[in-house]
C-alpha cells in the first residue's frame, strides 16, 4: 500500500469524489488561491496545500475562491447544499467559527428537522484545529465539542491518514452536515493509504490496541500521545486499551462502554479545555452507564481552562503531553 | 399592463387569501388557539403577490419570519400552511417548524427564517445551485429593513456580485425592525447600498401590486439572462405589530387607521383594475368572500388536526443514526 500524508489523503478523497459526482464543489478562502490574480490560478491550494490541484483539474466553477466572509460563504454553502449541491466548504481555522456559526447550527443543522424531514443538507465544513504551531489564541483552538452539542450536525476528527481519507469520502457522501476537523500539526504525517475509494463509517470507534488494565479514549492528534503512553506503560507492566472514536458525533458509546467494562478504568485524552468538552462528555457517559465496573475515579487529560498562549514555553505547558497521560493512567492504578 | 385577466384575478385571490389568513391567525392566536408567537404580514400582500407572480417552479426563495402571505403566494397548500402554524402533524413541516420556519422545498421555498439576515447567503447558495443546474432559475432573498443592517446581507451582496449569480435581493421594508423605525436604524439608502456593490437597484411602492410586479419582472429577466443580481427595495407597512400582542406604542397616533384607510393594497388594486375596466367589483367581491370562507374552513380544520406524539420527537434529526 502506498504511503501518503494526512494532507494527500484528504486531497485524494476530495478529488475522487469530485470526479465521481459533479455536484461536489469546493469553496473557501484561497482554496485555489490566486483566482483572478496575474500569477498562477492554483497558487496556494488552501493555506496548507490541502486543496492543491483541484482548481487546475475542476476549474473555477467547482473550486471557488471566496472573499474573507465566512458568514456569507458558509451560509451560501448551506443554501447550495439544501438545493442540490454537495459543497465542501473550508472554514480555514475553526477559531473563525464566531463569525459563521449561525449557518452551521441554526441553518444547515436544523433544516432536516424543522422542515419535517423533507430537507437534505449534504454539506461538509472542513476546518483546521489544534495547538502546537505557535499560532496563539485565535488560530489554535479545539472546538469540536461546540458542534457536538448541536443535534443535526455530525462531527469527524480523524487521527491518521487512512481514516482521514475514508472519513472524508463518507462525509461527502453523507446527507447531513458534517464538520470535518483536521489537526494542523498532522498534515505531514504519513501512513498506508489505498489508492481506491473507501469509506470509514461514522459512529464506529477504532480500538487501536487492546489491554487489560486501563482504557484510554483519545481524540484526533491525542491518539498518538495515548499510544506512546501505552508503549511506555507496557514497559512497567501496565497494559492499556486505546480507543479512537474517530467521530465524536455520532459517538460510539457502545465500544467505549464495553472496553471500560473490561478494564474498569478510564482515562480520556482531549486537547480541548476541561469544561463541557468531549472529555467531560465521555466521562459522564461512562460514570452513568458503566459506574459499577469502575475500579477508580475517571481521569481526564486536557488542556487547561485558559486561552491558547503564544509564548512557546507557555504553549508547551498548555498542550497535553505523553507524561500527563502516563501519570493519569498511574493514578487510576494507584 | 401585461397581465391577463386571469392573472389579475389570481393576483387578487392571492392577496385576499393572505389577508384573510392573517386576520384569522390574529383572531385565533388572540383566542389562545395557536401556540408560540406569530408575525403577521397583513398590509404587505402586494409584495408577496407581485414578487411571486414573476417567478416559476425553477426558482428558489429564502424568506423572513413574516412569511404566511408569501407561502400562500408561492402556492403552498393552504391547509398544510395553516396546520403548520397550529403545530399539527399534517402541517407542511409536520408541525416541527411552525410559523417562523415554514418551508416546502418541493415548491422552491427554502423556508421562513427566524434568523434575521440569514436569507441572503442561503439565496446566494441557491443561486449557485441554479447556475449549476443550467435551467436559468433564480434565487430570491427576502429580508426586512432590520435585516438590511446585518453584515451577512452585505456579504451576500458581495458574493452574488463577484460571481454574477441569478439572485434577487428584496428588502421588504415595512418601516419597523421590531419596534425600531428604519428612519432611525438605516444609514444611507438601500438603493445606494446596492449600487455600492455594482448592483442595479430600484425603490418601489409596496402598496402597489403593479409596481412590485414590474420591478420584479425586470430583475428576474436580468437574472435569467445571466446579467447577475439586482435589489428591489419595497416600501410597505404592516397593519399589525411585530408580533401578535405587540402593544405598538411606538407607532404614531392614528398611523394604522390611516394605513388601513389609505394604503390598503387590496383596495388600491381594486381601484386600478375596476377603473380601467379590466375587472369588475363584483368579481373581486366574490373572490374576497370565497377566500374568507376557505381560510375559515382551514382554520377550523387546523384546530382539530392531529397533533404530534412522542414518537415524532426524535425523527428527522439525521439522515440515519
Amino acid at each position: 500500500m502506498p504511503m501518503k500524508s494526512y494532507r494527500a489523503a484528504i486531497n485524494e478523497a476530495m478529488a475522487g469524489e469530485m470526479r465521481r459526482d459533479s455536484s461536489v464543489i469546493v469553496m473557501g478562502e484561497d482554496v485555489s488561491g490566486g483566482t483572478g490574480a496575474p500569477g498562477e490560478d492554483d497558487a496556494w491550494g488552501g493555506p496548507l496545500g490541502v486543496t492543491k490541484g483541484l482548481h487546475t483539474e475542476f476549474g473555477p466553477t467547482r473550486v471557488l475562491d471566496t472573499p474573507i466572509a465566512e458568514g456569507g460563504f458558509i451560509g451560501a454553502a448551506a443554501g447550495a447544499a439544501v438545493t442540490g449541491m454537495r459543497p465542501i466548504v473550508d472554514l480555514m481555522f475553526v477559531d473563525f467559527l464566531g463569525v459563521c456559526f449561525d449557518a452551521i447550527y441554526n441553518q444547515a443543522g436544523k433544516f432536516r428537522y424543522m422542515f419535517g424531514g423533507k430537507a437534505e443538507t449534504p454539506l461538509v465544513v472542513r476546518t483546521m484545529y489544534g495547538a502546537g504551531l505557535r499560532a496563539a489564541s485565535q488560530h489554535s483552538q479545539v472546538l469540536y465539542s461546540l458542534f457536538t452539542h448541536v443535534p443535526g450536525v455530525k462531527v469527524v476528527v480523524p487521527s491518521n491518514p487512512y481514516d482521514a481519507k475514508g472519513l472524508m469520502i463518507q462525509s461527502i457522501r453523507d446527507n447531513d452536515p458534517v464538520v470535518f476537523f483536521e489537526h494542523k500539526a498532522m498534515y505531514d504525517e504519513e501512513a498506508d493509504v489505498p489508492d481506491e475509494a473507501y469509506t470509514v463509517p461514522f459512529g464506529e470507534a477504532n480500538v487501536v490496541r487492546e489491554g487489560e488494565d486501563v482504557t484510554i479514549v483519545a481524540i484526533g492528534k491525542m491518539v498518538h500521545l495515548a499510544n506512546e503512553a501505552a508503549d511506555n506503560l507496557a514497559n512497567d507492566g501496565i497494559s492499556c486499551t486505546v480507543i479512537d472514536p474517530r467521530t465524536v458525533s455520532p459517538l460510539d458509546e457502545e465500544t467505549i462502554l464495553e472496553e471500560v467494562e473490561a478494564t474498569g478504568r478510564l482515562v480520556v485524552v482531549d486537547e480541548s479545555h476541561p469544561r463541557c468538552s468531549m472529555a467531560a462528555d465521555i466521562s459522564s457517559i461512562v460514570a452513568q452507564k458503566a459506574f459499577k465496573s469502575l475500579k477508580a475515579a475517571i481521569e481526564k487529560v486536557t488542556a487547561p481552562h485558559c486561552p491558547v498562549p503564544f509564548a512557546p514555553e507557555l504553549e508547551d505547558l498548555y498542550i497535553p503531553k505523553v507524561e500527563d497521560v502516563e501519570a493519569a493512567v498511574r493514578r487510576t492504578m494507584a | 399592463m401585461q397581465l391577463s385577466r386571469d392573472e389579475l384575478l389570481s393576483a387578487y385571490r392571492t392577496m385576499a387569501t393572505a389577508r384573510h389568513f392573517e386576520e384569522s391567525v390574529f383572531q385565533n392566536f388572540s383566542d389562545g388557539k395557536i401556540p408560540g408567537f406569530v408575525h403577521l404580514s397583513a398590509g404587505q400582500e402586494a409584495t408577496a403577490a407581485g414578487v411571486y407572480m414573476a417567478l416559476d417552479e425553477r426558482d428558489w426563495i429564502a424568506t423572513t419570519h413574516r412569511a404566511h402571505g408569501q407561502c400562500i403566494a408561492r402556492g403552498l397548500d393552504l391547509q398544510e400552511t395553516m396546520d403548520e402554524i397550529y403545530g399539527a402533524t399534517t402541517g407542511v413541516c409536520g408541525g416541527k417548524g411552525g410559523s417562523m420556519h415554514i418551508a416546502d422545498l418541493d415548491k422552491g421555498m427554502l423556508g421562513a427564517n427566524g434568523i434575521i439576515g440569514a436569507t441572503g447567503p442561503l439565496a446566494v447558495g441557491a443561486g449557485l445551485s441554479a447556475r449549476a443546474k443550467g435551467e436559468n432559475g433564480v434565487a430570491v432573498a427576502f429580508y426586512g429593513d432590520g435585516g438590511s443592517n446585518q453584515g451577512l446581507i452585505f456579504e451576500a451582496y458581495n458574493l452574488a456580485n463577484i460571481w454574477k449569480l441569478p439572485v434577487i435581493f428584496i428588502c421588504e421594508d415595512n418601516g419597523y425592525a421590531e419596534a425600531t423605525p428604519s428612519s432611525y436604524s438605516v444609514a444611507g439608502s438601500q438603493v445606494a447600498r446596492a449600487n455600492g456593490f455594482g448592483m442595479p437597484a430600484v425603490e418601489v411602492d409596496g402598496f402597489d401590486f403593479f409596481a412590485v410586479y414590474d420591478a420584479m419582472r425586470e430583475a428576474v429577466e436580468r437574472a435569467r439572462n445571466g446579467e447577475g443580481p439586482s435589489l428591489i427595495h419595497i416600501k410597505t407597512a404592516r397593519f399589525y405589530g411585530h408580533f401578535v400582542g405587540d402593544a405598538q406604542t411606538y407607532r404614531g397616533d392614528g398611523e394604522i387607521d390611516k394605513l388601513r384607510a389609505e394604503k390598503d393594497c387590496l383596495n388600491m388594486f381594486r381601484e386600478k383594475v375596476v377603473e380601467t375596466g379590466l375587472l369588475t367589483g363584483e368579481q373581486l367581491d366574490e373572490i374576497f368572500e370565497e377566500e374568507r370562507a376557505r381560510v375559515a374552513d382551514a382554520a377550523s380544520a387546523a384546530q382539530v388536526a392531529p397533533r404530534a406524539t412522542e414518537a415524532d420527537l426524535m425523527t428527522d434529526v439525521y439522515a440515519s443514526y
